[in-house]
């Protein structure tokens, strides 16, 4: 097992290699300049000379690039000029951020979507199956900052029961000491539960609207999973052989359509993860994706390069657990390297 | 009261707000913390607290205002609506308790009793130290420093330890003005030089994550891009107390929700909401929205006249009489700007900036001119804008494009990304485009020297280049510094009437700054920065 997670990372080098030259000359060949844009309203061109040396963007690409790397190999990912914060501390605070609130969209997206998609496959063509259909397809078919935006009018604006979407948490709320970035347990740990109250109220509207656009992934791709595996020889001598009906779908059936079911939790949280920039602009939600966006917009290179990399180290550790989780559940899938 | 007895204190009556079911009792003490408490919303943050860092963004000049200090700074009168406005021309100490102007320097004589956040006394060293910093770090604050002909360390010379002497490089008008904006901050020197290192000599690393002045303000907390929180620093000698104890400045990117806070009354004060928002809140009356125009500031058309067709005037006059001005005003700025064109035919020139010129929508007329012009047939052509103000200009600018297709130009639009729009302004080669400047200092020499100047600034976007006009502002400038008021306002005439026949930019409207507040804050002024100034402000 545990060579096997040693040859998988290893594997994982060259394209980690692969990802910081790529978004190394990427991030150069954007077409705004940095230098023009930091050096304020009124620059004159000596200023924003001033500015390109000052940043270091007056040396050649390789000089750039080597410097790039070294810093990289010392733990420096450089420094953010719209934030103006080195950039693997703002990933590391805004990592949790995104990881909370994306974390418990899926949750409450898998608690709704496994059993709808078990349920529409058991009785395909019933009314299971059509509300499966119509809420996967609506869920989908809006735009999360629409969704967003029409729970926000209605159960902020309107009925006042959601707090302000103001981020995190309340304003007069001071944030929990850190422990794993997580609020609601960080306030846990601090046992300020009025604090978790608060983290929680905050996370419902901007989960909930990160569940209802990635229902459609897990609620089809479990009725898919499911009907192949309902119609397979072993469910059906399972069933002669009298075995209850709960069984059957439970611990025989649904444990064999777990696997393409994980690989596209897998999929759906990581694309989750970079993609909610959306639902974290309209929450005020202090996250990685937004973060990413502004760098981008501003052409500041070194958080849109800190961010791909990190992204990229996350999908490598993703892809690996999920390939650990399809041994557990199920022992004819051999892990060789 | 500490920040963390203060938090505990108000967290059940936050509690109470989070999960409005639960009816909640509200101590006066509580209410107290409340009212004392600005909850401003704003799209972006800053990523810098010391203006004399690198690239420091606009955000961060509001924190710089509010948390340092200047040796002076403006009076302020009753300006557009009754809103309090700065004074251009009247001056109040704010560091300095005492200006005196002789013929080629100014002494300051500081207040005894102020004192940095630390508790270390403001000395002239610090005064010394701050104003040469401002002229060395380069870029934009050097910048800043040398319109007011400031350029030199040499020319701040300590006295004793509370005078300081500001010698003249030559007679400039814009001097002691250009003291009192917000790049002449004075610094915590002995702090800040313990913080520095050799790399680093004016220590910009440690002023960027915390404020080390005197000002009214000191920010206690800040993650960038989310939150800044600002105390109120009790000792503050540079005018009367501040009644705000306490500023929370929350960043909600999302326009709408900024509306919603303000009109659930969660949020006191925000600011930068598209005109229609603006215009519909004015109308319900919930809020207080307050609109006044920009100084020294215009929207316009520019036109780049080192390139055919624009080198032709008449294509240029073509152009100013094909405008659909008034569309523009109500489609796009809901009327929230002040017009700048249709002014009366016999209308003489004033001795102001900005004011109206007299071109008019007239279709007729700018077809005839295209004729005269040898471009009957029309021409082909692109407009840009910055998409950092789409908002603003893309409408703008279908409109424009609509409108010119009827004397025959087909325009293709160009959206510049916001990062990409100075170098592109500063290569001086798009054929036509729309933007706004704005001048901190409200003269019309200042604007005309930026923006109409043969040594061709990067806002002079048009590459226009006349000696005449080089002469008049030239004039103007000299003028204004020796006193004869009779040259300066021929000069300013006739730079403006120049400006106006030969056209090289339609002047389209003087955009307003809006800000909108609950009812219960009063004491918003209007600032040559247009950023917010706690210091005047109340609650209840």
């Amino acid at each position: 097992m545990l060579t096997m997670i040693g040859k998988r990372l290893m594997f994982a080098i060259p394209s980690l290699i692969g990802v910081v030259i790529v978004t190394f000359l990427l991030t150069r060949a954007l077409p705004g300049d940095p230098a023009a844009y930091f050096a304020g309203p009124a620059a004159t061109k000596e200023a924003v000379e001033q500015i390109r040396k000052k940043l270091g963007l007056d040396r050649p690409l390789v000089e750039q690039f080597f410097r790039y790397t070294n810093d990289l190999a010392h733990g420096d990912f450089g420094n953010s000029l719209t934030t103006g914060q080195p950039v693997a501390a703002e990933i590391r605070n805004r990592l949790p951020a995104s990881a909370e609130l994306t974390l418990l969209g899926l949750i409450v997206s898998i608690v709704i979507a496994i059993p709808l998609g078990v349920l529409a496959a058991t009785r395909p063509g019933s009314w299971v199956d059509h509300l499966c259909r119509v809420t996967t397809t609506a869920g989908v078919s809006l735009p999360v900052f629409f969704t967003g935006l029409v729970l926000v009018y209605v159960f902020y604006f309107r009925l006042g029961w959601s707090p302000a979407p103001l981020g995190r948490l309340d304003v007069f709320y001071s944030t929990p000491p850190t422990v794993t970035g997580f609020y609601l347990i960080d306030t846990l740990l601090a046992r300020d539960f009025e604090a978790f109250r608060s983290a929680l109220s905050q996370l419902i509207l901007p989960a909930t609207t990160l569940a209802i656009f990635s229902l459609a992934p897990i609620a089809r791709m479990t009725r898919a999973a499911m009907l192949a595996v309902l119609s397979s020889e072993f469910v059906r001598t399972a069933r002669a052989s009298g075995l209850s009906p709960a069984t059957v779908i439970v611990t025989y059936a649904f444990r064999n359509a777990m696997l393409p079911v994980i690989t596209t939790l897998s999929m759906v949280f990581s694309f989750l993860l970079g993609a909610n920039v959306l639902v974290e602009k309209v929450f005020a939600w202090p996250g990685i994706g937004s973060y990413a966006v502004e760098a981008l917009i501003s052409s500041d290179f070194a958080p849109v390069q800190g961010f791909v990399l990190t992204m990229a180290v996350m999908y490598v550790l993703l892809n690996l657990v999920i390939d650990i989780l399809y041994g557990v559940i199920d022992p004819r899938v051999r892990l060789e390297g | 009261m500490k920040r963390r007895d203060f938090l505990k204190s108000v967290s059940g009556l936050a509690a109470g707000a989070a999960l409005p079911a639960v009816p909640s009792v509200i101590s006066s003490a509580q209410a107290d913390a409340r009212s004392e408490t600005l909850l401003i919303v704003s799209e972006g943050g800053p990523n810098n607290l010391d203006i004399h860092g690198v690239g420091t963004n606009v955000p961060g000049y509001e924190v710089s205002w509010n948390c340092y200090d200047r040796l002076i700074s403006h009076e302020m009168k009753t300006g557009p609506g009754g809103v309090p406005y700065y004074d251009r021309d009247k001056f109040k100490g704010e560091l300095a308790e005492d200006m005196k102007i002789d013929d080629m320097s100014v002494t300051f004589k500081l207040k005894k009793n102020a004192k940095f956040h630390d508790g270390a006394p403001v000395a002239a060293r610090d005064v010394k130290w701050s104003l040469d910093r401002a002229v060395s770090v380069g870029g934009f604050p050097t910048f800043q420093m040398s319109a007011g002909s400031l350029t030199k360390p040499e020319q701040f010379v300590v006295i004793d330890d509370y005078t300081v002497r500001v010698d003249f490089l030559k007679k400039d008008k814009l001097t002691i003005p250009d003291l009192a904006v917000i790049v002449p901050c004075i610094v915590n020197s002995e702090l800040v030089k313990k913080n520095a290192s050799e790399k680093d000599p004016w220590g910009l690393e440690f002023t960027k994550q915390q404020t080390a002045g005197s000002g009214a303000y000191k920010v206690t907390k800040w993650t960038a891009g989310t939150e800044v929180i600002m105390e109120r620093n009790d000792d503050w000698v540079g005018g009367p107390l501040p009644k705000i104890k306490r500023v929370i400045w929350r960043m909600v990117p999302q326009a709408g929700n900024r509306r919603a806070l303000l009109e659930r009354g969660d949020a006191d004060i925000s600011y930068e909401l598209p005109n229609k928002d603006f215009q519909e809140m004015k109308a319900n009356g919930k809020l207080n929205v307050v609109s006044l125009p920009f100084s020294n500031g215009i929207q316009y058309i520019g036109m780049n006249v080192t390139k055919p067709p624009f080198d032709n005037p008449k294509v240029r006059q073509a152009v100013a009489y094909a405008i659909p001005y008034q569309k523009i005003m109500d489609a796009v700025m809901f009327g929230l700007a002040n017009p700048m064109f249709g002014a009366a035919k016999d209308k003489p020139t004033e001795v102001a900036w900005p004011q109206p010129h007299k071109y008019n929508t007239d279709m007729e007329k700018a077809k005839a001119l295209m004729a005269e012009a040898g471009y009957a047939n029309g021409f082909e052509t692109t407009i840009s804008f910055d998409l950092n103000f789409a908002g603003v200009n893309e409408p703008l600018c279908v409109l424009v494009q609509e409108s010119l297709a009827q004397i025959g130009i087909k325009t293709t639009i160009n959206k510049v990304p916001g990062a990409n729009w100075r170098t592109e302004l500063n290569k001086k080669e798009m054929p036509l485009f729309t933007n706004v400047f704005s001048g901190w200092l409200d003269y019309p020499e200042y604007f005309f020297y930026w923006c109409y100047h043969g040594n061709n600034s990067v806002f002079n976007t048009m590459s226009y280049k006349s000696a005449e006009m080089d002469r008049l502002i030239d004039g103007a400038r000299v003028a204004a510094a020796t006193g004869d008021m009779a040259t300066y306002d021929t000069d300013v005439k006739g730079f403006v009437d120049l400006a106006y026949s030969d056209i090289p930019r339609i002047p389209l409207y003087q955009p307003f700054v809006n800000v909108a507040m609950q009812k219960n804050i009063s004491g918003y002024q209007y600032w040559f920065h247009r950023r917010l100034d706690y210091r005047a402000m109340a609650k209840g």
